[in-house]
């Protein structure tokens, strides 16, 4: 089934492993570093509209 | 509806002609950007010829966006424009008005002025006429689309450098089309056909971009 | 009658929320495996291109991104169209959560597009019209971004946007056809990229990977509209509700 021989070809790519891994690597970098940033994101949003939130309860009370 | 579009005309371009050093300072900016080309370049006619519709189409395009954020900013600061928003006649009718109002203190000179920097980039000729055409029959497009631009980024910080960012890109077709007319003038195809695009997009855009921007004007009125 | 009553209803921001939070980590999986599956047909079972060799596996990366990045502009236009007819509040928030994942997707496109070009064609970039094509929507995400940036109200920003996206929408044909012609022109028909024909595995390896980058958009335009909305209706009970409690 599998076409490829050894790993060794497989990295090699008949040649053209530097651009395909490239393509390859640059996709996988962004599809991973995307969707942690749009976590980050979220996380510090939470932590600011929680602190405004709280500063919010604050102020008519005292 | 005409009286209207003339109405404002008038009044724009009678605003314009008390300011204009601003349509003079246009003007040198498309001259000196058209004039930096050779020297940065080399002066080989051959060379100048091939390169002067996409270096006069270039600077057009900078040229024009120059004045392009003080198309509504006057109006909106001294409250004009949302007394034009409220008044019984279409918003779309006024903004085409202030279109060809802008055309004819920035596109116009622009095209008159063309064919001498034409020659210091020996086009001779039929070159220099399609170029003149083109750039008449282009340059109303520009005012079109981008005073849908102008409206959307009204009252923004920054604003210049973003109206040039939304615009730029949608100004490719004319740019295509008004240098490819000169292009295939000079290399004997004839240019009528680049010339005919040209006018069916200035006149859709005279059609359509008025309304869009009256629309982003409303969106930024609120 | 019903159905319309649904439909309001995911409409809102309050309901919409935990809907998609339920539903992220499922699209999330779906790509995951639709990845796996497609790398696996693609990169392991799928034969070499007899004209190209195996430079041609980019195309399981390169024709997924480039597809989703013109998808994602216009299921944009869609919500941009929705938003400035009925006046939801939810389109705005979609079309501004998918614009950083659509410019990637271009991006990507661009750049597997260049990767691929230098052994075919021998360079990095060629004025094709499909790759000006592409940069050309890569500047109309970046416009889009950098105006609904500058706009503080976050009503005035939809709006402007929405009504940028339209006008794009209007544009991308004619830029399109313009492109093609003036590369036409200017460039003989030594770029030509169409003509081999696909195994079946090979199509079978790019639809998957194509569905693996569309779940995967989805995921992530997810996360980011569920962010927006906290920001967005902050003074509004269900937020203030959402954070009391112990949110992640």
């Amino acid at each position: 089934m599998i076409y490829w021989n050894s790993f060794a070809d497989f990295l090699h790519m008949g040649g053209y492993g530097f651009y395909v891994w490239g393509s390859f690597g640059v996709t996988a970098l962004i599809m991973a570093v995307e969707p942690i940033l749009v976590a980050r994101n979220r996380k510090t949003t939470i932590a600011r509209l929680k602190r405004q939130l709280r500063a919010e309860s604050r102020t008519p009370t005292e | 509806m005409l009286k209207i579009i003339f109405a404002v005309i008038g009044r724009d371009l009678k605003l314009a002609m008390r300011r204009q050093a601003d349509i003079v300072s246009a003007l040198f900016f498309f001259v000196i950007v058209v004039s930096l080309f050779p020297l940065g370049i080399g002066p080989e006619p051959d060379l100048l010829r091939k390169l002067a519709p996409g270096v006069l189409w270039v600077a057009a395009l900078l040229a024009t966006m120059l004045s392009l954020p003080r198309l509504f900013a006057d109006d909106h600061r001294d409250g004009t424009l949302e007394q034009l928003a409220l008044a019984p006649h279409p918003l779309g009718l006024v903004v085409t008005g202030k279109v060809i109002a802008h055309w004819l203190v920035s596109g116009l000179p622009l095209a008159l002025i063309a064919p001498v920097l034409g020659v210091q980039f020996d086009l001779t000729g039929d070159g220099l006429f399609v170029l003149t055409a083109a750039i008449l029959l282009g340059t109303p497009a520009l005012s079109g689309i981008g005073a849908i631009g102008a409206a959307l980024t009204l009252g923004l910080r920054g604003g210049g450098v973003l109206l040039s960012l939304l615009v730029l890109p949608l100004y490719i077709p004319v740019l295509i089309f008004g240098a490819g007319a000169v292009d295939a003038t000079v290399s004997g195809l004839g240019g009528e056909g680049h010339l005919s695009l040209l006018a069916a997009m200035t006149f859709a855009s005279l059609g359509f971009a008025p309304w869009a921007s009256a629309a982003a004007l409303k969106i930024a009125l609120e | 009658m019903k159905d319309r009553f649904n439909l309001y209803r995911f409409a809102s921001p309050a309901t919409f929320y935990p809907l998609a939070g339920t539903l992220i980590p499922y699209f999330a999986a779906i790509a995951v495996l639709f990845g796996i599956a497609g790398l696996y047909l693609g990169m392991l079972v799928a034969p070499t291109d007899f004209q190209q060799g195996e430079g041609y596996r980019i195309i399981f990366i390169h024709v997924p991104a480039s597809w989703m990045s013109m998808f994602i502009y216009l299921v944009m236009a869609f919500w941009a169209a929705i938003g400035l007819a009925f006046n939801t509040r939810l389109s705005g928030m979609m079309a501004q959560a998918l614009a950083p994942t659509g410019a990637l997707m271009a991006f990507l496109s661009l750049w597997t597009g260049a990767l691929w070009g230098k052994p075919m064609w021998g360079t990095w970039w060629v004025w094709d019209a499909r790759l000006t094509s592409e940069l050309i929507l890569l500047f109309l995400y970046i416009g889009y971004m950098a105006l609904t940036a500058a706009i503080d109200d976050p009503r005035r920003a939809d709006k402007a946007g929405g009504l940028l996206l339209l006008v794009g929408v209007v544009n991308i044909p004619i830029i399109y056809f313009s492109v093609k012609w003036w590369n036409t022109l200017h460039q003989g028909s030594s770029v030509n990229l169409t003509k081999s024909s696909m195994a079946t595995t090979m199509l079978y390896g790019m639809l998957l990977m194509a569905m693996c980058f569309w779940m995967y958009s989805i995921a992530v335009a997810l996360m980011r509209v569920r962010t927006i909305m906290l920001e967005r209706e902050r003074n509004a009970d269900w937020v203030k509700a959402e954070l009391a409690g112990d949110v992640q």
